[in-house]
């Protein structure tokens, strides 16, 4: 990671901010903005800071410029936006787009975007990621001039692609398989825990009413008074620890989500590899029938059954000029087929060797992330176990005064 | 086990209760001292009978005394519920102004919950130890002729129906509780702990529904919580480096659950049935402030018609007014020593949830995500 661009800049997602405009349908709309603010890293021997440059861009501009990478770059894992919209929700959290809280989580979702593909070895070299950050003007057009859009494969062809590819590469069949339940596994997780989530924010709650009661009881107490009246107060402090907490585990959730999203990128490239093997399958099964036909046309037998060899038994045959004219073309065809068959095929070996490359990347990236989730995920329940042990341990020196 | 009791009576050991009924007896002797103590009694051992006509259980109470008005040394019978009933009944009946500890609930809906298990025979048995020993501890009940025989006849039986007997021809002395007189103003102190009784017993009821609710929260958590930990085991099969970590956290889940289950079972157990049980006692404190009502009332009235007569009617007060005091003495006496018992409970109850907290964290700690 020597060359990278976030070691050479220090990129920030630092605001949000809400904007009315008018859209490409010239109709009112509300969205978010967000600033982006980038400054060069200077060595630390020249003593000042570089100024910050900054400029705004709304969520439809990442999703443009992620679409660009994912068709320029297809044997790369491309890092995933943040959601789109709120998904697997608890009660209490808001599934409103404009909701403060999303928008603070999704700036740092696109944040941490940023600074993945700023990381990564290939695409922190791309220009138009360059552009992104630093140019606000004009970007839209740059990208759309590079015609990323033509070279994007339709979805139908892809589908088509994996039913159809006869011997594709056996490790992306495999990876394929481990996306799919990837996403099935994080999605399950997510949603349980969600509900997990909101049966706890019930159980801490009602803890409250305690408070309240043990208050109204130590009115009519003489001795067990104060203690009654304390005690309650450590219960309201229980119930109002859950809203920290679970305010916490969001980012944990977050983190899981990421690699749900993941999942999907990981999948986009095997499914390149199944399009490139099945064009390479195509094309050399095209070829194996025009050198058949050739053969046919040259030795005069038909071993195939064809309409044209019918026709030309039931019309008569062609002459001999007509045949040498066909071969020819064929031969042309052949020769040419030959020729993209070899480059196909480099193609399809380049590929799966980068490609493998960048997954073994992701891998390790994956395992490290996820295992410091877990980590920090771990860190965050003991924490909250350490809360309740307080609350109760203070609970329970005011019943022993009571 | 080497126990013996502090007046230097081995205690039984055969019984695989001893040893906390011997830290009950340990509890109980905060205030008395403890050399002093002359009367030790136990209920356990519950077991099963099953009759032509129905199916009860009977629990052994066990008697050590060192006092004269009994005849051994030791005792060991078998009582069923309705013995207890009628103890109760019997020492509302021969001491009216005092008040008589609870007994747990006697009806319970069949069906909902079963009075064979485990788990309600205990709760059961723990609250009938409670009964007799507030008895034991009580300087006046302790005394009771219904409650040596409770203690040490082999047929109860027998002495219930010779009772009854015995009840039609004493009469007067039982018949305290004397319908018709209305009370004037009660005096202020007594009309504070009718006041008191109502709201605690308000508050307690408030508290019970708390209680409960949070154990549903609970149980309900623990549902969802069921189905999280093994989505950790799954991913784990996916996995391979990460395979290990995920299936401790999946562990660690699994351990959550197992506390937060005995948590649940702890406070519906130990928790739940000794509020109610305080609930029932200020019932029935409440009752013998209405019958100190009527002792009054019935004072008042004969006081003046005495003033009336211009009679000098000296013993009827007297009687009366000696009733009162008992009353009064007493009243405050219980009420002390039921502040105690409500410390005592409470640190039990939060030493529980401490205990779950303790456990939750001993358990997280083991995730071995390094």
């Amino acid at each position: 990671m020597e060359d990278c661009l976030a070691k050479k800049m220090e990129i920030t997602v630092s605001e949000a901010e809400k904007r009315t405009g008018r859209n490409a349908m010239n109709i009112q709309e509300t969205y978010t903005a967000y600033l982006i603010e980038t400054r060069a890293v200077e060595s630390q021997s020249e003593g000042h800071c570089a100024p910050v440059d900054s400029l705004w861009r709304r969520y439809s501009e990442f999703e443009l410029l992620r679409n660009y990478l994912s068709v320029t770059y297809p044997h790369i894992v491309v890092p995933p936006l943040p959601e789109k919209r709120a998904d697997f929700v608890w009660h209490k959290l808001s599934a409103d787009n404009m909701d403060p809280d999303f928008v603070e989580r999704r700036r740092i979702g696109l944040e941490n975007f940023l600074l993945r593909v700023a990381s990564h070895p290939v695409l922190c070299q791309d220009k138009i990621f360059y552009a992104f950050l630093t140019q606000e003007g004009g970007w839209k057009e740059m990208v759309n001039e590079t015609g990323f859009q033509l070279k994007a494969d339709s979805r139908l062809k892809a589908l088509n692609a994996t039913f159809r590819v006869k011997n594709p590469d056996k490790r992306f069949t495999e990876l394929k398989h481990y996306s799919d339940e990837l996403q099935s596994v994080i999605s399950h997780l997510l949603r349980v825990r969600a509900r997990v989530a909101d049966r706890l924010y019930g159980v801490y709650k009602v803890h409250g009413n305690y408070g309240r009661v043990f208050s109204e009881w130590s009115a009519i107490e003489k001795e067990m008074g104060d203690g009654l009246q304390s005690a309650g107060h450590h219960m309201d402090v229980y119930a109002a620890s859950i809203d920290d907490i679970l305010e916490e585990e969001e980012h944990y959730a977050d983190q899981l989500k990421e690699y749900l999203f993941y999942a999907e990128a990981l999948r986009a490239v095997c499914r390149k590899h199944e399009l490139m093997q099945y064009d390479l399958e195509m094309a050399a099964q095209d070829l194996t029938s025009k050198k058949q036909q050739c053969e046919e046309l040259a030795t005069g037998t038909v071993r195939t059954f064809s309409l044209k060899g019918m026709t030309s038994k039931l019309f008569g045959q062609e002459t001999p000029e007509q045949r040498e004219a066909k071969i020819k073309v064929l031969e042309e065809q052949i020769q040419e087929g030959e020729e993209q068959l070899k480059s196909k095929n480099l193609e399809g070996r380049d590929f799966v060797k980068s490609a493998w490359a960048d997954i073994e990347r992701f891998k390790e990236q994956k395992n490290h992330d996820l295992k410091e989730a877990l980590i920090s995920y771990a860190v965050m329940q003991i924490s909250m176990c350490k809360k309740g042990i307080q609350v109760w341990t203070n609970a329970k020196e005011c019943f022993s005064k009571m | 086990q080497d126990l013996s009791l502090p007046n230097g009576t081995p205690v039984d050991t055969s019984s695989p209760a001893s040893s906390s009924s011997l830290l009950n007896r340990l509890q109980l002797d905060d205030d008395l001292d403890v050399e002093t103590r002359d009367l030790f009694v136990t209920v356990d051992d519950p077991k099963k009978h099953v009759c032509t006509m129905e199916t009860y259980i009977t629990y052994r109470v066990t008697t050590k005394t060192t006092r004269a008005e009994f005849d051994l040394p030791e005792y060991s019978v078998r009582r069923r519920y309705q013995d207890f009933d009628w103890l109760r009944n019997k020492l509302e009946e021969s001491q009216p102004t005092h008040l008589i500890p609870p007994l747990p609930e006697k009806f319970v809906v069949k069906g909902v919950v079963d009075r064979f298990s485990e788990e309600f025979v205990e709760t059961r048995r723990k609250a009938l130890d409670k009964f007799l020993k507030r008895i034991t501890d009580h300087p006046v009940l302790s005394f009771n002729e219904h409650f040596n025989v409770f203690l040490t006849a082999k047929d109860l039986n027998a002495y219930k129906k010779q009772g009854m007997a015995l009840l039609s021809k004493m009469g007067e002395s039982v018949k305290y509780v004397t319908g018709g007189y209305k009370l004037r103003t009660r005096p202020l102190e007594f009309a504070a702990i009718g006041d008191y009784l109502d709201t605690f017993s308000l508050k307690l009821g408030t508290i019970d529904r708390i209680a409960q609710r949070i154990i549903k929260e609970q149980l309900e958590y623990l549902v969802e919580l069921r189905e999280y930990g093994p989505v950790y085991s799954t991913w784990g099969g996916l996995e391979v480096e990460l395979s290990e970590p995920l299936e401790g956290v999946s562990a660690c889940i699994g351990n959550c659950c197992t506390a937060l289950e005995e948590l649940s079972e702890d406070m519906t157990e130990d928790f739940l049935p000794v509020l109610r049980e305080y609930i029932l006692y200020a019932e029935s404190m409440k009752n013998v402030l209405k019958k100190r009502d009527q002792v009054q009332a019935e004072y008042e009235a004969k006081l003046e018609a005495v003033a009336l007569k211009r009679e000098d009617r000296p013993k009827v007060p007297t009687d009366v007014e000696k009733c009162q005091d008992r009353v009064e003495c007493f009243n405050a006496d219980l009420k002390a020593d039921m502040e105690r018992w409500q410390n005592n409970k409470r640190q039990d109850f939060r030493q529980l949830l401490m205990g779950m907290a303790d456990k939750n964290i001993q358990y997280y700690e083991k995730v071995c995500v390094t």
